[in-house]
């Protein structure tokens, strides 16, 4: 399900930027974390901002916050929207 | 007539009902306004989650509704014994908690899409079910318009629209629990892929005495407790479940099966009944958030707030500590010690320094740990925790942890115990228990007497660079000493005992609201309340145990050497007071005389009297002085050659050559055994071993005085001093890195729910304490 071909991840994403995930890879209980929180496949996604070491980065789907590490966020393949 | 043995119970129904939602959506608020603060909260058995159990209000009389409070979550797929048990709940698989009639699944209004997920897989559990929209004024202000009964309806339960700060909705959601209390279980409105069902019904002859839920998330959930469960149900399950894996692989279903059937239902179902504004609003929480996440300025904010939280539990505490510790413990003593009616003997000490100890041992944290739990109940409820977090996490991950682990583990410079404590907050197992073991190594505030002594005794009051002051940098030393070994060990930790799958960092970032003062009262309330009821009980037994090894066997004629001291200055008492009844009638007879003398005369004999009457006076005043100091000192002297044969003295002695390369005698070695109910006791102890009355305190001069004058009375070293800069260098490490809090050992034994790991931060703590003080006085003597 990872995201192949261009190969942008969630990680890559600038502030600001939106995008649309197009699969979601990982350790199996990681995947299923990432999915039980909304990002499924499909699912739109804002980069909010970066922690003040860089890492984690804080992102808002649906409605909501969510905080999770750049590792993580490397097994989230996405679209960028415009 | 009835019998008295055999009263008569009304006869009543007792449903139970459970409530389970994600984190931050309101639900305990929601469960207090349904049960009106008749909460009990205890622990279940075995894991580290809290079990929370009220009653239902407003139900007709002879029904009795049981309502109980699941741990948040945001999905049944458990990957801990502690996400088990709301599964197990469900389930009617607790031995302590009744199978629920029915379930209300508590839903952020603001955020249906996401929480509906664990909606729909508490609707498989085969439980009537009652949807709460809580946070449902937030969702109108966001410009959300929610049709509760469509919503209901398309999943064949009742959707009620609350706000559970203000009561909104509570009456109606009661109405419609006891409702669904008779109800049928709803049948799923979701459908699964054939093959799923086919390889679940394969399963279900391996492994048939576990519920259709359980196989299910056997399947689902890879590595995870149900998994777990199946593995110990049957030895073909391994096997089975990865046939059945392999197959849905095969078609096409991989680990995103779960998410996809259920989003799949649940997108166009919220699409229908959810009508969401073209923009967004940019929210207050949203502006905040843009200060207190901001690179520069929101570091800024949790330095200051931590240094807010940090001089609340070390500095404010400070007063309320003394006020027990003086005031209550400290009074009480001091009444107590003088009892005529109690006399001199065993009943007395057990009282004032077994029990009243004890008791003072306990209640000492109580000030700490009410603050602490205030402080984060605010931080919690207005959804900074996870900011601060979120703001940690990439410094704490370099030693294995997350940023979840940051709050405890800075608590714990003031005291471990309510840091120990505070690793509530922290959702992986792992990392929690990882967090708890370090969490004694920071420097806590008990460990400041005893730096403070030795380094007033044995550090030079010099400076370095010529301004720093020698003294100051050995005491801050002690401080990153703990540090520094805290972060191999997080490290080694959790690439051992605690290794598993990648530590992730999923924390959702509630939006700011105002806390709750009920909330924050309750949780102090409910904190204290626990820490002295449940830790405190086994810390007064350990202070107990301590004081009767330190108090037995008893000397056979205990102050014996001291009474024989007091005779003989009684005696010699006795000859000065002959002299003084001589001298006075001398006296008296010169005045007597003197009347018949010329004025000159006359005067000088009336002046030479009143000399001799203030001499006199001053001389009784003396002597009498003399006598308390020799009684206090043959007192202070019988305690020592008390302890020095006590079973305590006899350990020391036994366990010198331990602690003879730390270059410490048996003395040392007794204090250090002493100290194991708390720290701070070693000097109390050194007080007294070395004949100065208990006392001694850090700032004691003569204390000091003495640990200097210390000299070894046996062996190669006879007659050289027990103290140089080395070993009380050594010794100061070594309390820096010891485990010797027997109540931090207790709340670890009662937040893990294992002694085993109390005992492993014991030997562990105990091991590098020694290795760390050797090393100490192997390289201060090699320097110096």
């Amino acid at each position: 399900m990872a995201g192949d071909g261009a190969g942008l991840t969630l990680a890559e994403l600038p502030v600001g930027a939106r995008g649309r995930i197009t699969g979601v890879d990982g350790a199996a209980g990681l995947t299923q974390r990432l999915l039980e929180m909304g990002l499924a496949p499909g699912t739109e996604v804002e980069v909010v901002r970066f922690a003040p070491l860089g890492d984690p980065m804080e992102i808002r789907l649906w409605g909501y916050l969510l905080s999770l590490r750049k590792g993580d966020a490397r097994g989230i393949a996405v679209e960028r929207l415009a | 007539m009835r019998s008295p043995g055999n009263a008569v119970v009304p006869t009543r129904t007792e449903r139970w009902v459970a409530l389970i939602g994600n984190p931050n959506v309101g639900k305990s608020t929601l469960f207090n306004a349904l049960t009106g603060g008749t909460a009990r909260t205890g622990n279940y058995p075995g894991v580290t989650v809290e079990r929370t159990v009220g009653t239902l209000r407003g139900t007709p009389e002879g029904t009795v509704v049981r309502l109980i409070d699941l741990p948040g979550t945001y999905s049944l797929a458990a990957r801990s014994p502690d996400e088990m048990v709301a599964v197990d709940v469900l389930l009617g698989r607790r031995a302590d908690t009744p199978r629920p009639a029915a379930v209300v699944v508590v839903l952020d209004a603001t955020n249906l899409q996401r929480n509906l997920y664990l909606a729909t897989q508490v609707l498989e559990v085969g439980l009537p079910v009652v949807l709460a929209l809580n946070l449902s004024d937030d969702a109108t202000k966001r410009g959300l318009t929610i049709d509760a009964a469509a919503l209901g309806a398309a999943l064949g339960v009742r959707a009620v629209a609350t706000v559970a700060l203000r009561g909104e909705g509570t009456l109606e959601l009661t109405r419609e629990i006891l409702a669904a209390l008779d109800r049928e279980a709803p049948p799923t409105p979701l459908t699964w892929p054939p093959a799923l069902l086919a390889a679940e019904a394969e399963l279900a002859s391996v492994l048939p005495a576990l519920t259709p839920v359980e196989r299910r998330r056997a399947l689902l959930d890879v590595g995870g407790e149900a998994e777990a469960r199946a593995h110990a149900a049957a030895p073909a399950a391994r096997a089975a479940l990865e046939a059945a894996r392999e197959r849905l692989r095969a078609t096409g279903l991989g680990p995103g099966l779960e998410a996809g059937v259920r989003y799949g239902f649940l997108a166009p179902l919220v699409a229908r009944c959810v009508t969401q504004p073209e923009v967004a609003a940019r929210t207050h929480s949203d502006r905040i958030d843009a200060w207190l996440t901001h690179r520069l300025f929101g570091t800024l904010a949790l330095v200051v707030i931590m240094a807010l939280v940090f001089m609340a539990i070390f500095a404010w505490a400070d007063p309320l500590m003394s006020l027990i510790e003086e005031d209550l413990i400290g009074n009480l003593s001091t009444w107590v010690a003088g009892l005529e009616i109690l006399g001199d003997g065993l009943l007395k000490s057990l009282l004032v320094d077994g029990i009243l100890a004890g008791v003072g041992g306990v209640l000492i944290f109580l000030p700490q740990i009410v603050i602490l739990f205030g402080l984060l109940a605010l931080l919690e409820g207005c959804g900074y925790m996870a900011r601060a977090a979120f703001l940690m996490d990439r410094l704490l991950r370099g030693v294995g942890l997350s940023g979840r682990s940051f709050i405890p583990m800075l608590s714990s410079f003031a005291c471990a115990i309510p840091g120990i404590m505070a690793t509530r907050t922290i959702e992986s197992r792992r990392d929690r228990i990882a967090t708890i073991l370090v969490a004694p190594l920071m420097s806590c505030s008990a460990r400041i007497p005893v730096y403070v002594i030795l380094i007033g005794a044995f550090v030079p009051a010099a400076t370095v660079l010529g301004f720093l002051p020698l003294q100051g940098l050995v005491f801050t030393a002690m401080y990153f000493v703990g540090i520094l070994v805290a972060i191999p060990v997080a490290f080694l930790l959790k690439r051992t005992l605690l290794k598993g799958d990648t530590p992730s960092f999923l924390v959702e970032l509630p939006p700011y609201r105002i806390p709750q003062a009920r909330v924050v009262g309750r949780a102090m309330w409910r904190n204290g309340r626990e820490f002295v009821v449940r830790a405190g009980t086994l810390i007064l037994a350990t202070s107990i145990v301590v004081w009767a090894l330190g108090r037995f066997p008893q000397h056979p004629d205990r102050g014996a050497e001291g009474r024989a001291e007091v005779a003989r200055f009684e005696a010699a008492e006795v000859r000065a007071a002959e002299l003084r009844a001589i001298e006075r009638a001398a006296q008296e007879q010169a005045r007597e005389l003197g009347t018949s003398q010329p004025p000159a005369v006359r005067e000088a004999v009336e002046e030479a009297f009143r000399r001799f009457e203030a001499a006199e006076l001053e001389q009784v005043a003396a002597v009498a002085l003399a006598r308390d100091e020799l009684l206090q000192a043959s007192e202070v002297k019988a305690d020592g050659a008390q302890q020095r044969q006590s079973y305590l003295g006899r350990m020391g002695h036994f366990v010198e050559p331990v602690f003879e390369p730390l270059g410490w005698d048996w003395k040392v070695s007794m204090a250090v055994i002493a100290s194991f109910p708390a720290r701070e006791v070693v000097v109390g102890t050194l007080g007294v071993i070395y004949n100065l009355g208990d006392e001694a305190d850090a700032e004691s001069e003569t204390l000091r005085q003495r640990l200097k004058d210390a000299r070894w009375e046996s062996g190669p070293k006879v007659g050289q001093p027990v103290f140089d800069l080395a070993s009380a260098l050594a010794l100061m490490v070594f309390f820096a890195l010891c485990a010797q809090c027997a109540s931090t050992l207790v709340v670890i034994r009662r937040e893990t729910g294992r002694w085993s790991w109390a005992a492993f931060t014991f030997v562990y703590m105990t091991a590098l304490a020694w290795v760390g003080a050797w090393l100490t006085a192997l390289v201060v003597r090699a320097v110096t």
